[in-house]
C-alpha cells in the first residue's frame, strides 16, 4: 500500500538530453544577447512574448513530445524536461506557450476530437496558440467539483453561463480549457456532471475583466460567460465524466521543474553576494539549500522518468509539488536571513535586494496555484490509505 | 531497485523478518538473538556484499549492498552489518582477505586521524566508533606521511573506552596507539572516501527506517480511536502523516540518487559526487529529525514507551544522522564548495545530475 508512495527510482537523464541542453543554452545566450529578455528582471518569466515563442517553436521545442502527424517531434518526456528546466532556470519569457505545452495540448491529445486536434495542436506547436485554464469560480477554488458554471445543451453545441475567476492569462489567451457543469451532481457522487470543453476566447458572450494582483500586475482575470456558444466538437471526453479524466494529467502538472525553480535565482544571487569565502552561517545555509534543491530535482526527474516509462506516478507528483512549492516559497526568507551580515554596499547586493524583493512578494502564490498545500496533503493522505 | 535483481533484497528481508523482528527484539531480555541473526547473515553472504569474488565475498556489487542496507534500516537492525560491509569494501581496496565475523571501521569522524610509524605501529584515537567492543576486527584508514593505508586490526589489541549511542547500541572511542596491525597495505583512497561511503550507507538506512516509521504511524492512526473515530480520520493527523511521507520520500530519493552515483560512478572524488553524497546525508538527516518527530506525535504516549517498537526506529534515526557527519558538517562542506565554484557554476552542476 504505502510502499509505492516511496517509489522514486534514481533515473538519470539519457545522453541525448545533454545535446539538447547544449542547444537550449546556446539559444538562451543568443536571446539574452539580442535583448529579448533581461535575466535579472525576474518578472519576465510569466510574461507573454509571442516573437520569442515563435523562435522557440522554430527550434521544434513546443509540443516536442507530440506525434509527428500534428507537427510534433516525438521526442522523449525527459528531453522536454531539460528544455523546460533550462528556460525556467533563467526565467525565460515562456508565458505564451507554457500552459499549452504542459497540459492543454496533452489533454486535447487524449480527450479531444480529431477535428479539434488538427485545428489546435499544430497551432500550439507553431507558437501561435495560447491557453488558459478555467477551473476556479467565485464560489469554488480548491473545491473544484463545486463548480456551478453551466453548459446547457442546445442545437449543435452548448450555451455557457457563469463566471470563472483567477484565470491566469485569460486576457492574452486564444483558448481556454474550461470545466463546466452539464448536469447536476448525483446524490452518490458530487463529482459527476462536470465536462471539459475547449473554448475559443473570441466567442461572443465572453467578457474578461482584469483582477490586479497585490504587486500591481495584471495576471489573473474574471471571465464571465453569458450565453457563450461552444460547438459539440469542442467537448473533451465523455460528458459528465471530467473528474475521471483529470488524474493522469496531474502528474505532469505537479512534478515539473517549475514546481521548485520559481525562485531559484535567489539561491544563485545569494551565493554571489556571500562570495568565495562565506562565514560559517552562510556556508551551512547554502549547503542545506543546495542539498534540498538537488533532492527535489532528483525526485522530479524520477517522476518524469516514470511518466516516460508509461507509469502513472500521480501520488509522487503531488509529493514533488508539495515539497517543491514549500521550498521555493521559503527560499527568499532564508536567503534574506543568510545575507543579513553581508556588506550592504557592493554592487552584487543591489541586484540581490532587487530579486529578493520580487521573490518575497510572489512567494505567497506558490503554494496556492495548481493545488494548495492543504489539497496536496489530502491527496497524499488518501494515497496512504487514510481517506 | 525495480530493474535489478531482487533476490538479495528478498533474502535480507526474509532473514530480518525471521530473526530480527522489532517486537521480538524489543521483548527480549538479553542479546541471545544476536548470534543466530549474524550467522544467518554471514551464511547468506550478505555481510560481504561489498567484496568481490576474488577476495572471498559474495561479489554482489555496490548497488546490492545499498539495497540490503535499506532493508536493514527498515528493521532498525542493531548489529554491525553496515560496518562489516564498509570494512569489507575497505579491505578489498587493499587486497586484504576479510576475516569471519562482524567488523567495524575507523575513523568515522573527519577530524580523527590515525598514523603509522616507521615500525608499522599505529598511533591515534578515533571516537564514536560504532559497535566498538562488539567486533573482533576493525578495518581502518591510517596514514604513513601522505600515503593512505588500509589496516586490519584486532580489537583485542586496542584500548576501547566503551559507550552507547543515543539508541543504546554500543559505540566507543578506540585508542590505536602502539597497536601492530594484522595486515597493512597502501591504498589509492583516502579517509575521506570512507566518510563518503559511510555517509551514503547511513543515509540509506535512514530512508529505510523512515519507511517503517511511516508505515507503523499510518497503521496506528487507522486503528487508534479517539472522539469516536480513527484518529487517521482527522485532517490534522492526515496532514502530519502526509508530511512524514514527504520526508520519507525525500530521504528515499536523496539516498537512492547517491547510491546510484556511487554504484555507477568512477571513484568518490569531484564536485558531482560531493553534491550527491553530501545532499543525501543532509537531506536524510533533516528527514530523520522531522520524520521521527511526526511519528511520535502520531503515536501519542504509547510511542514514548519502551514497550512499543517506535523508539527502535526513531532513536536509530537520531543516531544515524550523527554518524559519518551530521547535516551541519556536510552542509558547511557543500556550501564552501559551492562558494568556491561561484554563483554561475551552481546551476550547471545541479543540472549535470
Amino acid at each position: 500500500m504505502t510502499a509505492s508512495v516511496l517509489q522514486f527510482d534514481p533515473i538519470r537523464l539519457p545522453p541525448e538530453c545533454d545535446v539538447l541542453r547544449g542547444e537550449v543554452r546556446a539559444f538562451i545566450e543568443e536571446e539574452i544577447a539580442a535583448g529579448t529578455f533581461d535575466p535579472m528582471d525576474k518578472s519576465e518569466g510569466d510574461r507573454f512574448n509571442r516573437p520569442f515563442a515563435k523562435r522557440v517553436a522554430a527550434k521544434g521545442w513546443i509540443g516536442m513530445t507530440w506525434p509527428k502527424k500534428y507537427g510534433g517531434q516525438e521526442r522523449s518526456f525527459l528531453e522536454r524536461y531539460v528544455m523546460t528546466e533550462e528556460f525556467r532556470a533563467v526565467s525565460a519569457p515562456t508565458g505564451s506557450f507554457f500552459t499549452a505545452d504542459r497540459q492543454s495540448g496533452p489533454t486535447i491529445m487524449k480527450y479531444g476530437q480529431e477535428e479539434v486536434k488538427n485545428e489546435i495542436l499544430p497551432a500550439i506547436i507553431a507558437g501561435d496558440c495560447t491557453f488558459c485554464i478555467g477551473m476556479s469560480e467565485p464560489g469554488s477554488g480548491s473545491d473544484l467539483f463545486g463548480a456551478t458554471t453551466r453548459a446547457t445543451k442546445t442545437d449543435g453545441g452548448y450555451m455557457i453561463n457563469g463566471t470563472k475567476i483567477w484565470t491566469s492569462g485569460a486576457h492574452q489567451a486564444d483558448y481556454m480549457i474550461g470545466l463546466f457543469r452539464t448536469a447536476p451532481p448525483t446524490k452518490e457522487n458530487r463529482r459527476e456532471g462536470l465536462t471539459q470543453f475547449v473554448v475559443n476566447m473570441k466567442t461572443p458572450g465572453i467578457a474578461i475583466n482584469p483582477v490586479i494582483n497585490m504587486v500591481g500586475r495584471h495576471e489573473f482575470n474574471e471571465v464571465v460567460f453569458e450565453d457563450a456558444f461552444v460547438a459539440d466538437k469542442y467537448v473533451m471526453g465523455t460528458p459528465g465524466q471530467a473528474w475521471k479524466q483529470a488524474t493522469s494529467e496531474l502528474a505532469y502538472e505537479r512534478s515539473g521543474p517549475e514546481r521548485f525553480l520559481e525562485t531559484f535565482y535567489i539561491l544563485t544571487e545569494l551565493v554571489r553576494v556571500l562570495g568565495a569565502e562565506p562565514d560559517l552561517r552562510g556556508s551551512e545555509g547554502v549547503g542545506r539549500l543546495v542539498a534540498q534543491l538537488h533532492t527535489l530535482r532528483r525526485m522530479s526527474v524520477s517522476v518524469n522518468g516514470m511518466l516516460a516509462e508509461g507509469l502513472e506516478p500521480t501520488l509522487q507528483g503531488s509529493i514533488v509539488k508539495n515539497l517543491g512549492t514549500l521550498w521555493e516559497q521559503a527560499l527568499p526568507a532564508r536567503a534574506r536571513d543568510l545575507a543579513a551580515f553581508v556588506d550592504p554596499d557592493p554592487t552584487n547586493m543591489a541586484s540581490f535586494q532587487r530579486v529578493l524583493e520580487f521573490a518575497t512578494t510572489i512567494a505567497p502564490k506558490l503554494t496556492i496555484q495548481g493545488g494548495t498545500t492543504e489539497i496536496l496533503n489530502g491527496i497524499i493522505a488518501r494515497g496512504l490509505g487514510l481517506r | 531497485m525495480s530493474e535489478r535483481d531482487t533476490i538479495i533484497v528478498d533474502t535480507a528481508a526474509r532473514i530480518f523478518r525471521d530473526l530480527c523482528d522489532p517486537q521480538t527484539l524489543n521483548n527480549a531480555k538479553d542479546d541471545s538473538w544476536k548470534g543466530p541473526l549474524w550467522d544467518a547473515l554471514e551464511e547468506s553472504g550478505l555481510t560481504l556484499t561489498w567484496v568481490s569474488d576474488e577476495v572471498g565475498g559474495a561479489g554482489a556489487g555496490l548497488f546490492d549492498g545499498f539495497d540490503v542496507l535499506r532493508v536493514a534500516g527498515s528493521y532498525a537492525v542493531p548489529v554491525p552489518l553496515s560496518e562489516t560491509l564498509l570494512a569489507g569494501w575497505l579491505l578489498e581496496k587493499a587486497g586484504i582477505t576479510c576475516p569471519a565475523g562482524p567488523m567495524t571501521i575507523a575513523p568515522q569522524r573527519a577530524k580523527d586521524r590515525i598514523e603509522i610509524d616507521a615500525n608499522g605501529r599505529l598511533s591515534g584515537t578515533a571516537k564514536q566508533i560504532p559497535y566498538a567492543g562488539e567486533t573482533a576486527h576493525i578495518a581502518i584508514v591510517a596514514h604513513k606521511g601522505d600515503q593512505a593505508h588500509v589496516a586490519l586490526v584486532a580489537a583485542a589489541d586496542c584500548r576501547i573506552e566503551a559507550g552507547r549511542t543515543i539508541a543504546l547500541d554500543r559505540q566507543g572511542a578506540v585508542d590505536f596507539t602502539g597497536v601492530q596491525p594484522l595486515r597493512c597495505e597502501p591504498v589509492p583512497i583516502s579517509a575521506d572516501d570512507l566518510q563518503m561511503m559511510g555517509a551514503a550507507a547511513r543515509s540509506t538506512m535512514i530512508a529505510g527506517a523512515l519507511e517503517t516509521a511511516m508505515n507503523i504511524s499510518v497503521q496506528y492512526a487507522q486503528e487508534r480511536k479517539a472522539f469516536g473515530r480513527n484518529i487517521g480520520g482527522f485532517q490534522a493527523v492526515q496532514h502530519n502523516l502526509s508530511r512524514l511521507a514527504c520526508e520519507a520520500a525525500a530521504a528515499t530519493a536523496a539516498s537512492g540518487s547517491a547510491n546510484e552515483a556511487i554504484a555507477n560512478g568512477d571513484g568518490l572524488g569531484g564536485d558531482a559526487m560531493l553534491l550527491e553524497i553530501a545532499s543525501a546525508k543532509i537531506r536524510c538527516g533533516e528527514a530523520a529529525g522531522q520524520g521521527a518527530a511526526i511519528a511520535h506525535q502520531a503515536h501519542g504516549a504509547i510511542g514514548f514507551t519502551q514497550e512499543h517498537v517506535l523508539h527502535r526506529f526513531t532513536q536509530r534515526l537520531w543516531a544515524w544522522r550523527d554518524e559519518f557527519g551530521s547535516e551541519a558538517v556536510w552542509a558547511v562542506r557543500l556550501g564552501n564548495a559551492m562558494a568556491r565554484n561561484g554563483a554561475d557554476a551552481l546551476w550547471p552542476l545541479l543540472a549535470s545530475r
